[in-house]
């Protein structure tokens, strides 16, 4: 048996104090300390004082019919956002999700139009929509392109799609009535109860299974996930393909819920709130850090926005504006609140 | 207490530690490319059972290369490798690892952001359901820790992300997570660089003991003085081949040394005869 013993406290310069024999394992957390350290906790604060003003401005925020509103922003960026969080963590990202977003609602209306029972169209759409994922992350695997760039051009290309086969007219979207209407899309909890279902999966899939902890390997350290065996081009492609999905399944019910779908809309504007989330949620551009709850909150923060702001009365011109700002408000603060919590875990 | 194999076979190893004289991986010619660059050209290297190899060469002379085809990270573009006597394709980390071959990586192959545990059992994530099942953290945690306590690897918390660990104790990890499963063949790629003299004997001791239980070992190592005290022969890698294949009892630090310089000597001549030219 190996005799020597590696020895942690004192022996690195500027080593903390050694702990005492009770700390080693579980520390014990204060709840000051769990607030700090768990990197959702420092956004949910953010999310709970943008709520209370909100709330204080406008005595109907918590009426039932708003919070059916809000959360009709909220689950579009809860689903991308996650999706988001899967590639981002990869140190990737995917800037085509609100562009297939966008286009499988199209590829529903094309294929039901053309024919095909309304269940097997939505099916094929989305199993279209994971082609382009597919091509999405063997396009930025097989060639080493940026998938920033190879994203960028999926979402401009999609938009191209949708305004050629629409002859950029609005059409109304079939699967609007009856039961199937209401429990895809129609129904007024019926988005958020399915976002909530694809965001809980992610978690899962991210923290609790094997794949999740390949994704986390895969952008954490590349090369050192390529040496212990993982399948690190696999990994990446098959994440391409899950937020592909994860954001065709998310446009086809609102474009159910809207009851109808336009080609003039831009892809960008709907990814990128998503990404806004993942990262204002605690996940590093940079890979191998990331959290599902993080980005759920984020999205939260961004639905409450959005609907807080059409409340208290923020005109149209103002409303942009207004939001930029919030953004950079709660990053900052997200971002003072992390270093302090950097500071406290040592 | 296992660190290494208890199912290897044949004998403990000859008390000059030599091995048993019994082949258990060879190469034939084996050859690589990277675009222009010719990393190895025709190396032929045969590693005895029980035995310790050293490896040396300059810096760019293709050693890590010629690991990483060992370990399956690479595909050779020409040659054959013998395991135990049957000529093998290694298709992946994964399959030479099948066969019983680890690998300490010169980078470590750890992931900053992933915890003790979670490195240690990377890309061998125990699992409640098949293969991309749900990881079984509670036992990996527990395995883990009782093995570390066991090899005498002390990190601070089996829950602390390892960009927390010093470089000597990340060192460590990865050379127990080569260790854990009971492998054949160990290849280590400078697992003593960059280390302090205490950690350093913490590897060193581990190395003795691995070999002491009759696991065939490749070390990379520019220490020479460290190669001495490891290993049972010596090879040296000079442009892409090996130029020099020895005993260790058989040679001296100087020996080596005097290789090298002339080697170098002879290249810097080459290079002004060319710009003579």
């Amino acid at each position: 048996m190996a005799q020597a013993t590696l020895a942690t406290e004192g022996e690195s310069p500027g080593a903390p104090a050694p702990p005492s024999g009770a700390e080693r394992g579980h520390a014990p957390l204060s709840l000051l300390r769990l607030l700090i350290q768990r990197r959702e906790m420092t956004v949910i604060v953010v999310t709970v004082l943008v709520i209370i003003y909100f709330s204080y401005r406008n005595s109907n925020f918590y009426s039932v019919a708003n919070i059916i509103t809000l959360v009709q922003y909220f689950a579009p960026i809860a689903v991308i956002g996650a999706g988001e969080t899967l590639v981002i963590v990869l140190a990737e990202i995917d800037l085509s999700a609100g562009a297939v977003y966008l286009t499988a609602p199209w590829f529903v209306y094309l294929l039901w139009s053309g024919g095909l029972p309304l269940g097997w169209a939505i099916a094929v759409a989305l199993a279209c929509c994971v082609v382009i994922g597919f091509l999405n992350g063997m396009i930025a695997v097989g060639l080493g392109v940026s998938s920033l760039i190879v994203t960028l051009a999926t979402n401009y290309a999609l938009f191209g799609l949708v305004l050629v086969v629409s002859n950029a007219t609005q059409v109304d979207m079939p699967g609007v009535t009856g039961h199937f209407g209401i429990v895809f899309g129609i129904g007024d909890w019926s988005t958020i109860l399915w976002a909530l279902g694809i965001v809980a999966v992610a978690w899962a899939l991210l923290k609790r299974t094997r794949f999740g902890v390949h994704i986390t390997a895969t952008g954490g350290n590349l090369l050192g996930a390529a040496e212990s065996g993982i399948p690190v081009r696999r990994v990446k492609v098959w994440c391409f393909m899950l937020i592909a999905f994860a954001s065709a399944f998310a446009g086809i019910l609102d474009a159910i819920r809207i009851e109808s779908i336009n080609p003039g809309n831009s892809g960008l504007d709907i990814v990128l709130p998503g990404i806004v989330a993942a990262v204002i949620g605690g996940t590093v551009l940079t890979g191998g850090r990331g959290t599902i709850v993080g980005t759920l909150i984020g999205a939260l923060f961004l639905g409450v926005l959005e609907d807080g702001f059409n409340m208290i009365g923020v005109s149209a011109n103002w409303f942009y504006l207004a939001e930029g700002v919030s953004i950079l408000v709660a990053m900052a603060v997200n971002t003072e609140l992390g270093k302090l919590a950097a500071r406290t875990k040592r | 207490m296992t660190i290494t194999s208890e199912n290897v076979e044949g004998g403990p190893p000859s008390p000059e530690g030599g091995g048993t004289g019994d082949v258990i991986l060879r190469t034939e010619g084996i050859t690589k490319r990277f675009g222009a660059v010719v990393a190895l050209r025709g190396v032929d290297m045969y590693l005895n059972r029980g035995e310790v190899l050293g490896l040396v060469g300059d810096n760019g002379t293709g050693k890590s290369t010629f690991v990483k085809i060992l370990c399956g990270f690479h595909r050779p573009d020409s040659g054959r490798i013998f395991l135990e006597g049957e000529e093998v394709h290694f298709r992946s980390v994964t399959d030479a690892r099948a066969h019983g071959i680890e690998t300490v990586y010169q980078d470590l192959a750890l992931v900053p952001q992933l915890t003790v545990y979670q490195n240690l059992f990377l890309n061998r994530e125990l699992t409640f359901f098949g293969k991309v099942g749900w990881v079984s953290n509670r036992r990996m945690r527990k395995l883990a820790e009782e093995y570390l306590d066991d090899i005498k690897v002390d990190v601070p918390d089996i829950d602390a992300d390892v960009e927390m660990l010093s470089g000597g104790q990340r060192q460590a990890i990865a050379v127990a997570r080569a260790t854990r499963l009971n492998a054949k063949i160990l290849l280590l790629d400078e697992p003593l660089a960059a280390m302090g003299a205490k950690e350093s004997a913490l590897i060193i001791d581990l190395v003795k003991e691995l070999r002491n239980r009759g696991v065939s070992m490749i070390v990379i190592d520019h220490n020479y003085t460290h190669l001495f005290e490891l290993c049972d022969r010596v090879n040296v890698i000079q442009q892409g081949t090996i130029a020099y294949d020895q005993l260790v009892r058989e040679t001296s630090v100087e020996a080596l040394t005097e290789l090298m310089v002339s080697e170098y000597r002879r290249q810097v001549m080459a290079g002004q005869a060319e710009l003579a030219r």
